[in-house]
């Protein structure tokens, strides 16, 4: 039996998203730009998956452009906000140490361009303070970008009170919402937002989709040049599919919202109660304000990736800000961010439930890590030197 | 591709000769936890032939997994061959590591080096210390 809990990686799609999506292959297959019938089917397929996203984020069909993804949609937020900000000299950019890379390395870029960026220092608890960007916004902040959700360790920002702030300091504000759409409530009217990124993928739709939500006047930059499609700021022929599959899983999703919390939340807790039963370990990310689907513990004495392979074998798969799995030898920024020493950040492990999760699912995996951290341990001289005495244990 | 072969697969989840050696003779710890790998080796040696090897490792699969076949492809060996054995050869005898993985096999070999040099040094032996490079770090330094 496998048991999947690395949701925030990818899921599974939903059938009615499948559903969805299955028409624009065979049938109608037209290209949304062509004037023939099944040309113009496709085109009013598109624009009800507009309407769609629309009406579940709280905005209107002219402010959802469809992306390739979240990452492009932090690009294209990112790059458009500084170049508003550039044109009326102000190249100051609010941000948060624990962003996703999309963020962070679009950030990076700018600032090579000349631009001011603050990143603002994520707390123990692992969370941000609307107090914490108010205090950072000056005369030449052009833009304030933080997550709704932390990828990682789960913690949900107050991008209500972020946005409320920004609407009143007239910054504009985007929020990474890829981990959060479809999770938790989400509505850019009533939250400030300005931009959102969001990602098919994350609820149970298709990859390589996504949405930037602009609020109307906000004027986009595009990142790739050719037709007029997506009103000319995002050119290539539209994904229709794609658009299909997302709008019919943001819509599900939307509409389960209250009930698919509480179920998962639920599953979590009872994860984490078990897990935290596991000495010399810690669970990361806001207590409180977290979402309902993660759990993200560090072991100390152990590292993340042998942790995931032998978790693999025990056939539960998890994810982990292991430095090893990324191919780089860094640990986790978020984890170094919320003040962890390198040799804790390295021992992490992720598991991210969604709404399939079931309780036999959370049984098995709270009867497996334990044991596995159990084996990597009695295998691992630096614990054996903690356990002698020899050297002080970091977590309780 | 699998990102590990089947060999490094089956050391890392059966790995060999792991444990400690009580009244070792020789003992070597190479790596950090600040890389997130720390290797130790332990030999009991008898006659310049290892008689017995175990190792303790922190770190990842393809960590374990050399520590692992390190110690196979030494145990029961005469010292003069472990000294022979370069890290190279440990990630042929796991056909291959993934290239950001090697230094994986270059800490099992300086693990093994330095137990033998702590016995060298326990028992007195004169060797030539500037055969047995230091390990560098994954990072920057400690």
């Amino acid at each position: 039996m496998q048991v999947y809990l690395d949701n925030a990686s990818t899921t599974k799609m939903s059938r009615a998203a499948i559903g969805a999506m299955l028409p624009f292959f065979e049938e109608t297959y037209g290209n949304p730009s062509s004037l023939h019938s099944m040309g113009q089917r496709a085109k009013e397929a598109l624009e009800e998956a507009r309407a769609a996203v629309a009406a579940c984020l709280g905005a209107s069909e002219g402010e959802i452009y469809f992306t390739s993804g979240g990452s492009e949609a932090d690009n294209q937020a990112i790059l458009s906000a500084s170049a508003i900000g550039a044109r009326k000299g102000k190249k100051h950019i609010i941000t948060t140490a624990f962003e996703h890379h999309a963020v962070l390395h679009t950030l990076a870029k700018l600032e090579k361009q000349g631009f001011e960026v603050t990143y603002l220092p994520v707390g123990s608890e692992g969370n941000i303070t609307a107090a914490q960007v108010a205090a950072a916004i000056r005369e030449e902040t052009c833009l304030v970008t933080t997550m709704a959700a932390n990828n990682e360790i789960g913690s949900v920002l107050p991008i209500a009170e972020i946005g409320a702030i920004c609407r009143e300091k007239k910054v504009l504000f985007h929020t990474d919402a890829v981990q959060a759409v479809g999770h938790i409530p989400m509505n850019v009217a009533s939250m400030h937002i300005d931009m959102l990124s969001l990602s098919a993928h994350k609820f149970h739709g298709p990859k390589g989709v996504g949405v930037l939500y602009a609020r109307k006047g906000i004027a986009l930059s595009n990142l790739i040049e050719g037709g007029a499609q997506e009103r000319g700021k995002r050119a290539g022929t539209e994904n229709v599919a794609g658009a299909a599959g997302l709008a019919a899983a943001l819509k599900e999703a939307t509409d389960r919202l209250s009930e698919n919390m509480k179920k998962v939340a639920a599953l979590r807790d009872r994860l984490i109660k078990g897990l935290s039963e596991i000495p010399h370990s810690v669970l990361n990310g806001d207590k409180k304000s977290r979402l309902p689907g993660n759990v993200h513990f560090c072991f100390e004495g152990i590292e993340g990736e042998s942790l995931l392979l032998l978790l693999d074998e025990y056939g539960i798969e998890a994810s982990s800000g292991s430095a090893c799995t990324s191919g780089s030898l860094d640990p986790s920024h978020v984890l170094l961010a919320i003040g962890h020493p390198h040799e804790i950040a390295h021992g992490s492990l992720r598991l991210t439930l969604s709404e399939y999760t079931t309780e036999e699912e959370i049984d098995r995996a709270l009867a497996a890590v334990p044991e596995v951290v159990a084996r990597l341990r009695n295998m691992s001289p630096i614990w054996r030197d903690k356990v002698s005495g020899k050297k002080p244990f970091l977590l309780k | 591709m699998a990102l590990y072969s089947d060999k490094v697969m089956d050391h890392f989840r059966n790995p060999r000769n792991v444990g400690v050696i009580e009244d070792a003779n020789g003992v070597g710890e190479v790596g950090n936890a600040k890389c997130g790998d720390i290797m130790k080796i332990y030999l009991k040696i008898e006659d310049d032939i290892i008689k017995d090897v175990k190792f303790e490792t922190f770190g990842c699969g393809s960590a374990i997994a050399s520590s692992s076949m390190a110690t196979e492809l030494i145990k029961g060996k005469p010292l003069s061959s472990a000294l022979e054995l370069t890290n190279k050869a440990v990630a042929e005898a796991l056909d291959g590591l993934p290239a950001y993985k090697m230094h994986c096999s270059v800490l099992a070999e300086e693990a093994i080096k330095r137990a033998i040099a702590d016995y060298y040094k326990r028992a007195g032996i004169p060797y030539d210390e500037a055969a047995f490079r230091e390990f560098e770090c994954c990072h920057d330094g400690e």
